[in-house]
């Protein structure tokens, strides 16, 4: 049986309300919020928070695969999916690939990943699918687009949810797009996008997928459907035949926006979270044509309890967020160049270092017993030299053992809150605090890590972990 | 053998500290070793060697043979981050206890106000800071990650704890506002130091010391030789230098709350010097007060009261320029400047002057100062190269 094994989403803290765009430009506003990346995310770290939670539970060097889907990745040239299986750390004998260009990216990952799968060539593959695309300020766009990720482990044995059929359809059309040097995104008129690009082809794909396996919409448990916004989406699951109050699963545009192609997977995740053995799901996403999926959750679904995933980030969140702020976190303010010295690299240094920077590993002397962040040659505690194990630490709790609230660093957020932590079974490291919350933070508070940039220094991107207070 | 009344120093230059934006790095070397060849009687023909210390890597012993026009002698740069001043001092005085030269110049010297730069540059650029696991690490967040901890430990309320650094910097700006080459000469009350914007929170503005621009030199040379020169010339009673492990951030029972370089270095210090109660045998101290909670720390670490007192001892005004043990009666790091490389030798300097009794204001004047002792400390928490000297006048 092939099909999902296990599934892990974020979303980013902080939450930017309409009524605070609707400030910002002098207009009345609706109800809801967008969720935001911080100054330090981007859809490579979203994606590694959406696997890790993913992993909870897994064993990570069964991975063979790890597709990536992303219509925003941070690299033109340059995959992203290596840096996501390294900060994972997973082996390195793995098929890796970003997918993108089109709204259905993450969809078609799955598809990717399920041939793959089904053909024998892997047995497990990780998709990962984050997204955070920007409207022109004052656009409707920016109103709608929210940032997330989400993931699903899809594999061939002990699955909590298998595919049981789909129906892909292929269109060409200009409806939304970003050409090679735009950074927001454009789109025609909107009856045209609406009629003759989503509405077509969304329903050619669930009737063909309906008529396929001969089922009705009333067969279906649960319609998890990608729409441009709430109006459109009520309408098209209404349209299709499925009852609003009982069989489509809620998009989240008033909670985080439109996530484009993450949507459909976190939906799909939020839904799995509340299935039941023998539930029938139906999930179609759009860009570029459509897909449909049809998948039946199993008797496992009760052992995949324990993630994060939507539920348990929805509502973890800050929402005091300022549309002047939110400028300056997307890189749309010209901020002045702080007096200090400018941040460097060195890809030599990363390439040495990547076990530390990103599948944040430390040593344990095999004499002493003692932990030490980065790795060391010889001991600091009984000498012993070259004698040490490797220990990950990025999925170890920690606690703050020192802080202090730094005005002087340059960064995207100022202050930065620096903490020393040390972590459960021992190490101890010096970093910045991710999502700083100079109100809550004490001596002995509890810290999870947070992969994220560093700095874009020397014209590429810098990842490493960084501690935030433990989500909740 | 010890290096107790091996070494002698015979002339001493400091030059003005502040925001010299008229004076270049060789202007500033320039001055301060004149001021030391005229107050010592020498002229520049007589040294056989000479140190430099300051902070920007790859330079060469040619920064102080160049500006100074010195004949192809023997001269190195030496650096120990804000202890590069007095490793210049040590250096020398070891190569001349070794009696491999008869006359030397230690120099230390730093340009701060050239750079533009809120705080220091970044010495030793990526192999000093990793430019991804430590990024923006600034000595302000260092002093303030124990200064924290500190509070914490001794059951102190924040703000009690920032009245206690407070006062040091109150004193340090009176002790300053009477010495005419501090940079700040201009005492400050209470209630500036304590609303002053936060830099890296609990320290405020006032908690740290200043970029300042400044050079100052020493001539040094053996007992034998300085009787011809003059009577009052300083001995150099001991050296302690102690160098950390870098391992504060790395090893879990590093506390964040004492100086454990200050207590190693302080140790050799007391027992080269013959020392056994310092609190009553050291007449002055000129330490490194780079940031208030250092002084602090300091005090603990020098051994002058127990661990976690510090504090007592600040209420009671007991390191005050009227008080039982004066320390930093110059102004310290905080009034005086702190022009890297250049400190130790200032501090050195400072010393000098009070035990020669010339203290430029009668005011300033400590009476029968016995020994001095210099505390520099350079790097952060955990990775400090610490050294102490201790002088005095020769019995």
């Amino acid at each position: 049986m092939i099909g999902i094994k296990s599934y892990g989403a974020y979303i980013p803290l902080l939450r930017l309300s309409q009524a605070e765009i609707a400030r910002a430009y002098d207009r009345g506003a609706g109800p809801g919020e967008l969720a935001v990346a911080n100054f330090d995310e981007d859809t490579i770290t979203m994606g590694v928070e959406a696997g890790v939670d993913c992993m909870r539970g897994v064993d990570r060097s069964t991975i063979d695969g790890v597709f990536f889907a992303c219509t925003t990745p941070p690299y033109r040239e340059k995959q992203s999916a290596p840096v996501i299986a390294e900060a994972l750390d997973l082996k390195r004998e793995l098929i890796t690939t970003d997918i993108g260009n089109s709204l259905r990216a993450g969809t078609t990952a799955m598809n990717l990943a399920l041939a793959a799968v089904e053909s024998g060539r892997a047995n497990n593959v990780i998709v990962v699918s984050s997204e955070m695309r920007r409207g022109f300020p004052g656009s409707e766009y920016e109103r709608l687009l929210g940032d997330g990720a989400a993931s699903l482990l899809i594999g061939n044995s002990d699955v909590i949810a298998a595919f049981e059929g789909s129906y892909t359809i292929s269109d060409e059309m200009i409806d939304n797009w970003r050409a090679e040097h735009d950074n927001f995104v454009k789109s025609w008129e909107d009856r045209f996008v609406l009629t003759q690009g989503y509405t077509r082809n969304v329903h050619e794909a669930v009737k063909g997928l309906l008529k396929k396996y001969n089922l009705k919409p009333k067969d279906i448990t649960k319609a998890i459907l990608y729409g441009p916004d709430a109006r459109n989406h009520q309408a098209m699951a209404k349209e299709l035949g499925f009852d609003l109050k009982t069989q489509v699963q809620d998009p989240m545009f008033g909670a985080i926006g439109n996530t484009g192609t993450a949507m459909t997977m976190m939906t799909l995740v939020a839904a799995l979270e509340t299935a039941k053995p023998g539930d029938l799901l139906l999930v179609a996403s759009y860009g570029d044509g459509a897909d449909a999926f049809l998948i039946r959750v199993t008797p496992e679904i009760e052992k995949a309890r324990g993630h994060r995933g939507i539920k348990g980030h929805i509502n973890s969140k800050r929402s005091n967020l300022t549309y002047n702020k939110y400028l300056r976190l997307r890189g749309l303010l010209a901020v002045e160049e702080s007096r200090r010295p400018v941040e460097v690299s060195s890809p030599v240094m990363l390439l040495r270092d990547r076990e530390t920077l990103l599948a944040f590993k430390g040593v344990k002397c095999k004499v002493c017993g003692r932990v030490q962040f980065p790795k060391q040659r010889v001991c600091y505690h009984c000498r012993s030299k070259d004698q040490f194990d490797e220990v990950r630490l990025s999925d170890k709790k920690a606690t703050i053992f020192t802080f202090c609230v730094d005005h002087l660093a340059a960064t995207g957020d100022p202050p930065t809150i620096k903490a020393i932590i040390d972590f459960e079974g021992g190490g101890r490291t010096l970093c910045h605090m991710a999502d700083r919350n100079t109100d809550a933070v004490k001596i002995g508070s509890e810290v999870e890590m947070a992969f994220r940039k560093i700095h874009d220094a020397m014209g590429f991107h810098n990842y490493t972990w960084k501690p935030r207070l433990v989500r909740e | 053998m010890s290096i107790a009344n091996r070494c002698a120093i015979i002339g001493m230059g400091c030059t003005k500290f502040g925001e010299r934006w008229d004076t270049s790095f060789n202007d500033l070397i320039v001055e301060a070793a004149y001021e030391a060849y005229a107050d010592a009687g020498i002229e520049s023909t007589d040294l056989d060697a000479g140190w430099i210390g300051f902070t920007s890597s790859s330079r060469t012993g040619e920064s102080l043979a160049g500006p100074l026009k010195l004949d192809h002698i023997a001269v190195t740069h030496v650096e120990n981050a804000c202890a590069s001043g007095m490793e210049a001092i040590r250096n020398a005085c070891h190569a001349v206890a070794a009696g491999e030269y008869k006359m030397v110049l230690a120099l230390g010297v730093e340009k701060l106000k050239d750079s533009g730069l809120a705080g220091l540059p970044q010495p030793g650029g990526m192999h000093y800071a990793h430019p991804v696991l430590l990024t923006q690490i600034n000595a302000p967040a260092y002093y303030a990650l124990a200064a924290t901890r500190y509070f914490y430990r001794y059951g102190i309320d924040p703000k009690k704890g920032k009245e206690y650094l407070a006062k040091i910097t109150v004193k340090n700006h009176y002790n300053g506002s009477m010495h005419p080459k501090a940079h700040f000469q201009k005492a400050v009350s209470m209630e500036t130091v304590m609303s002053a914007p936060i830099i890296a929170w609990p320290l405020g503005l006032f908690d740290c010391c200043p970029t300042t621009d400044g050079a100052a030199a020493a001539i040094i040379t053996t007992p034998e030789i300085a009787k011809k020169y003059r009577n009052d010339y300083v001995l150099v009673k001991s050296f302690g230098l102690a160098i950390g492990q870098g391992m504060g951030i790395v090893d879990t029972d590093y506390d964040w709350t004492h100086w454990e370089e200050t207590e190693q270095a302080a140790k050799r210090a007391y027992a080269g010097a013959g020392v056994k109660n310092p609190r009553k045998e050291i007449g002055m101290i000129e330490l490194h007060d780079c940031f208030s909670i250092s002084e602090l720390l300091v005090y603990e670490g020098l051994g002058l009261c127990e661990k976690g007192q510090a504090g007592a001892d600040v209420d009671a005004g007991t390191f005050e320029l009227k008080g039982e043990l004066p320390v930093n009666p110059d102004g310290g790091l905080k009034s005086f400047g702190h022009p890297v490389g250049a400190s130790g030798v200032r501090k050195v300097y400072e010393l000098y002057k009070q035990l020669q009794g010339k203290a430029d204001l009668p005011q300033r004047q400590l009476k029968n100062p016995k020994l001095g002792l210099a505390h520099s400390q350079g790097g952060h928490p955990g990775a400090f190269e610490c050294i102490i000297s201790i002088v005095g006048l020769p019995a």
